[in-house]
């Protein structure tokens, strides 16, 4: 068996993103994740199992196993794009983590086609599952959602400890470029204070250099009905007009982080 | 190393004030023309036409009246009022007498007449009836082409009701010699004839034509310094006296002779640019390449210290002002076709010099920054993209595209350079082209292009394969035998072809009557004095005096085509869920989905006609009745049902669009249907046809011609817009699009493809958004597209304006191969233009 019949189960793969990671970039979603984040504005992508969700009206299968060179023909397609941008392949979630020979698989079949890779992940799995992708991988961007353990527990469902070792590992090997990643979330970590705590432990990492904050957004929130689930941030107020472009030039004064808005 | 300029440069107060002047007030019909040209007519009768064509041209540049407008620096109008048109009662006129009282409230580009004018111009157009080129055009056509043009299978409409135009000249030969220098070529060539050439009639009787029309162009210019000097005289203001003064030095020198600054150069191209609309009633007179011909002017002014850039911009700004000075108006029909008062010029910069280098310079960024500083639809600005573009002039073309004013267009230099060279350029001209109007490329300067010679409509044969020749009641086209016989896939599509090649010969029969009258009627010498090889053979454009002759219609609707084939193939032939009995009768029910007034109007006729035959009186009774009874028809539940059931299997199969290698190559086979039975007529110019896949806005009107069609298209609805997927039919996404389109021939459609993607603002956002924009550019354009142009707005931005229209009236849209103001577009079209997908970026 090569990497090539390696399966895996995914979600959606979604073509010309231009957002998570440099240049055009084919996102491929892995399902299962193992936290339950308040925010998320992907739920179908939380649980493992494959599940029918409601999409305008009609009832859509979500989740389905694929193999490493069915998702590769479709990542080919778009080789022109890749080439003109230094674009390539996303692999998102759900935690990609959680399938760990079916991303090395993938990340190494698109490496060995000579296009980029990044992952978009929040690192919960042991180092040595991470240690298998590294060597295939140009870009990992990292979720650190909060320093706090215990707020961070009450949020997502797990600590926070285990990642935030992880973070510092990936740094630390030097085998890809470690780009800090932060959800805005009101009523979670909407402070300067919470994000500087976040962004002080990025810049105390070794090689990292850029932090995104990802303010929150709604569009998940009728996901949530289609699986009949309650959306638990119904009530929450958006970001007030201003606050992230204040929070990025914190940021960059505190640290010595270059700091962007959005993915 | 790259040594041009790309810092961008501002705008001055004078450029938003012209153009604000200029959309004042709707637009205007003026008689001046009609009048002048009938006077000389009339006194001319017995001449040679070319003399009578000179002699008119001279008559009118002696005496319409003419304008300087407040603040320009570049003078030359058509019209007094703004962006008025005259009329051009030698091609036609008919129709325009026919929409006197229309022609201001009508959806598609309004224009006001006065009572007086509409006195005048009547007068005029009777001298014209038996004397225009479409009435001789019509004689010359056969039968069945009358037939299939009443059956809409294809409408040759522009060139039959209008001039040609569609073509670039010599800009930089008036440049450099003047019409003084062109004159004497003229007289030089008159003098080696000899008496008893077998030419010397019509050669010595051209080249004459050609010097009475510089003359004239001489003597127009000369009354503008005159009116410039006498406006200075009279000014208070120093700063306009003295502008007004180098207009008059400027009008003196050019275009009698060669320019030596830039502003020099700026009149005299506009000059040019003006008379030949006024020779003339066509339009896709096209610019070119601007960058290129006027770079040597601007270089040489900019080093002296006599020019600086800003002055440059300005300058370029007020050009590309008065470019949205000229108008004309179309017929009803036509004017839904090439909705939104655009003529179409088309302007390029970027792509290669003659030696294959890069041909980018200063000018090229300061064009597009011109479009964005006058935000109008003209010039049709477009950007030729090679391997090696500078980054640097895509990022600020992109960086134009996100305003949303649907420019520039980009052309791919790699497809289209050998695809003209396989039509018979040398290497040079090939990659000297530009584009003319829309999309199609041509070498300047030596080529008479027809380049938009017709629309042919690809489904309508494919309905006569479905009722065998019949239309309505009537035999419309050639038997190819009951649908239902049909065992294979194969014999379907062999009797496809067979109405196609039958239909496009008819196509070739209408377009060369109409060559042949233009010829015989309207030879145009101004043109033809810019274009080689016309005074060496003695014989200007229209007779054949080009190096490069086409003519080039249009196909559309291969994506309706192409969709409509796979689900013959599929669900009838291989699946067999649907008998082919059963699908003609659910195209012929419209899937259950009701019929329209269109419909109803149609059965009416058939209803009339039947009863006459049978020598009855069709009353006004019966007729209100059958078209109720066509409205309200309600199916039996279970008939219904069916229909409905079949047009979701076809939803389920994969479109085109999508990027399915089956369904693509199924395209690509389709639009051959097309383009290889074309390519083997000839014109009487001598040169070949071409086809091109594009169709303006014509896949609106000429939609509403066609009846529902296999891929699940409602009868009457729009077709799908040159070689674009069918609107919402492409959703994997822009790289999915781009990468079905791609694999289309472009190479054999040498006369243009056009391919329209909606982007929605966010796809373009930030440094990011631009970058990864020229990446898709480029991606396809790696795959061997030809051309791609971008609306990018949102759809609640669309409906909004269609809503308070008042609010969006500088929103600018990308139609077709042009762009236009939203709210001058019909709401049919309009609706169109909300309904092509828009590419959106998720999350």
């Amino acid at each position: 068996m090569t990497y090539n019949d390696v399966t895996g189960r995914i979600f959606d793969i979604q073509r010309y993103s231009i957002h998570d990671g440099i240049g055009v970039r084919t996102i491929v979603f892995l399902k299962g994740c193992a936290l339950r984040c308040r925010w998320c504005c992907n739920p179908e992508s939380q649980e493992y199992e494959i599940q029918t969700m409601m999409v305008n009206g009609k009832p859509k299968v979500i989740g389905r196993d694929v193999t490493v060179k069915e998702v590769m023909d479709v990542i080919k397609r778009d080789m022109p794009y890749y080439g003109r941008s230094d674009g390539g392949l996303t692999l998102s979630g759900g935690e990609s983590l959680l399938q760990p020979e079916f991303a090395a698989a993938l990340l190494q079949a698109a490496k060995n086609i000579g296009i980029n890779t990044a992952i978009e992940s929040m690192g919960y799995a042991k180092f040595e599952v991470i240690d298998r992708i590294l060597p295939w991988l140009d870009t990992y961007l990292m979720d650190i959602k909060h320093m706090n353990a215990a707020k961070h527990k009450e949020f997502t469902g797990k600590e926070n400890t285990l990642m935030l070792e992880n973070a510092k590992k990936i740094a630390e090997s030097r085998m890809c470029e470690l780009i800090i990643r932060v959800p805005v979330i009101p009523g979670f970590n909407d402070t300067q204070e919470e994000i500087l705590e976040i962004a002080s432990y990025a810049d105390s990492l070794p090689g990292v250099s850029q932090i995104h904050l990802l303010p929150y957004h709604k569009y998940g929130e009728g996901k949530y009905e289609g699986l009949g689930r309650p959306y638990l941030m119904g009530n929450a107020p958006m970001l007030p007009e201003g606050s992230i472009e204040k929070w990025k030039e914190a940021v960059e004064k505190h640290t010595a982080l270059s700091c962007q808005i959005g993915g | 190393m790259d040594t041009y300029y790309t810092e961008p440069i501002g705008k001055t107060e004078r450029i938003p004030k012209l153009a604000a002047d200029l959309f004042a007030r709707m637009p205007e019909i003026e008689a001046a023309r009609a009048e002048l040209i009938t006077e000389s007519y009339r006194q001319t009768e017995g001449e040679p036409i070319v003399m009578r064509r000179a002699k008119a041209f001279a008559h009118i540049l002696k005496n319409i009246p003419i304008i300087i407008r407040d603040g320009e620096l570049i003078a030359g109008s058509t019209t007094i009022a703004p962006r008025g048109c005259q009329t051009y009662p030698e091609f036609s006129y008919e129709w325009l007498e026919a929409e006197f009282d229309t022609v201001e409230h009508r959806a598609a580009d309004p224009f006001y007449i006065s009572e007086d004018t509409k006195k005048r111009l009547k007068a005029a157009n009777g001298y014209w009836k038996g004397k225009t080129t479409s009435e001789l055009a019509s004689a010359y056509m056969a039968p069945e082409t009358h037939r299939a043009m009443a059956h809409n299978f294809f409408t040759p409409g522009n060139y039959f009701y209008n001039g040609v135009g569609h073509i670039t000249v010599q800009y930089d030969k008036v440049l450099r010699i003047g019409f003084a220098g062109i004159r004497a070529e003229a007289e030089k060539e008159l003098a080696s004839c000899l008496f008893g050439d077998e030419d010397y009639a019509r050669k010595s009787r051209f080249l004459e034509a050609v010097i009475l029309s510089c003359d004239a162009v001489i003597g127009y210019a000369r009354r503008y310094a005159a009116l410039a000097k006498e406006m200075a005289q009279k000014e208070s203001n120093d700063r306009r006296k003295s502008e007004l003064l180098t207009i008059s030095e400027n009008c003196s020198k050019v275009p009698e002779h060669g320019a030596e600054g830039f502003w020099e150069a700026c009149q005299s191209f506009w000059f040019v640019q003006q008379l030949l609309q006024l020779e003339s009633s066509g339009h896709s007179i096209s610019p070119g390449r601007f960058d290129q011909y006027m770079y040597p002017y601007y270089e040489k002014d900019l080093n002296s210290g006599k020019l600086t850039r800003e002055a440059a911009q300005e300058l370029i700004d007020c050009i590309w002002v008065k470019l949205n000075d000229l108008n004309k108006c179309r017929d009803e029909v036509s004017a839904e076709g090439f909705a939104g008062y655009s003529l179409f010029q088309n302007l390029i910069v970027g792509g290669q010099t003659v030696e294959g280098k890069d041909a980018t310079n200063d000018l090229s960024f300061m064009c597009i920054t011109a479009s964005k500083h006058v935000f109008l639809p003209q010039p049709s600005l477009s950007i030729r993209v090679w391997n090696r573009s500078p980054q640097a002039l895509l990022l600020h073309a992109a960086d134009l595209t996100r305003t949303g004013i649907g420019l520039p267009a980009y052309y791919n230099d790699e497809v289209i350079i050998p695809a003209l060279i396989n039509r018979g350029l040398s290497l040079e001209d090939a990659r000297d082209y530009n584009i003319i109007g829309c999309v199609e490329p041509q070498k300047s300067g030596k080529t008479e292009g027809w380049h938009d010679a017709a629309f042919f409509n690809m489904c309508r044969p494919l309905e006569m394969v479905f009722s065998n020749g019949y239309d309505n009641g009537e035999i419309a086209s050639i038997q190819t035998g009951d649908v239902e016989s049909f065992q294979t896939f194969e014999e379907f599509y062999d009797a496809y072809k067979k109405q196609m090649n039958y239909n496009i010969s008819l196509l070739v029969n209408a377009d060369n009557a109409i060559d042949v009258a233009h010829a015989t009627l309207c030879p145009l010498p101004f043109e033809s004095c810019m274009a080689d090889d016309c005074m060496k053979r003695g014989k200007s454009l229209q007779e054949g005096g080009a190096v490069y002759n086409f003519t080039g219609p249009q196909g559309f609707g291969i994506a309706n085509v192409a969709d409509s084939l796979y689900t013959v193939k599929k669900l009838v032939y291989e699946e067999k869920k649907v008998s082919i009995g059963e699908l003609k009768k659910a195209l012929e029910m419209n899937f259950g989905q009701g019929f329209d007034a269109i419909t109803a109007r149609d059965i009416a006729l058939r209803v009339a006609r039947q009863l006459e035959a049978e020598g009855k009186t069709a009353t006004a009774d019966i007729i209100a009745m059958t078209v109720h009874n066509v409205l309200t028809m309600e199916l039996p539940a279970q008939e219904k049902a069916r229909y409905e059931q079949i047009r979701d299997l076809i939803d389920e199969l994969p479109k085109f669009g999508n990027d399915i290698d089956e369904v693509d190559a199924l395209a690509r086979d389709a639009a051959y249907t097309y383009t290889k039975p074309l390519e083997t007529f000839r014109n009487p110019r001598g040169g070949i046809f071409q086809a091109g896949l594009y169709p303006v806005s014509a896949n609106v009107p000429l939609g509403a011609q066609t009846g529902a069609t296999p891929d699940g298209r409602l009868a009457h609805t729009p077709v799908a817009d040159g070689v674009s997927p069918s609107s919402g039919k492409d959703t994997n996404g822009p790289t999915a699009a781009c990468n079905s389109v791609a694999r289309l021939d472009h190479g054999i459609a040498s006369n243009g493809t056009l391919f329209n993607m909606k982007m929605h603002p966010t796809a373009m956002a930030g440094e990011k958004g631009l970058e990864s924009f020229v990446a898709l550019v480029r991606g396809y354009f790696d795959q061997k597209g030809m051309h791609m142009q971008f609306n990018v707005v949102d759809r609640q931005t669309l409906l909004d304006a269609q809503k308070h229209p008042e609010k969006y009236s500088g929103l600018v849209v990308r139609v077709a191969g042009y762009s236009a103001l939203f709210t001058t577009l019909s709401k049919s079209l309009q609706d169109d233009i909300i309904r092509r997908t828009e590419q959106a970026v998720n999350r």
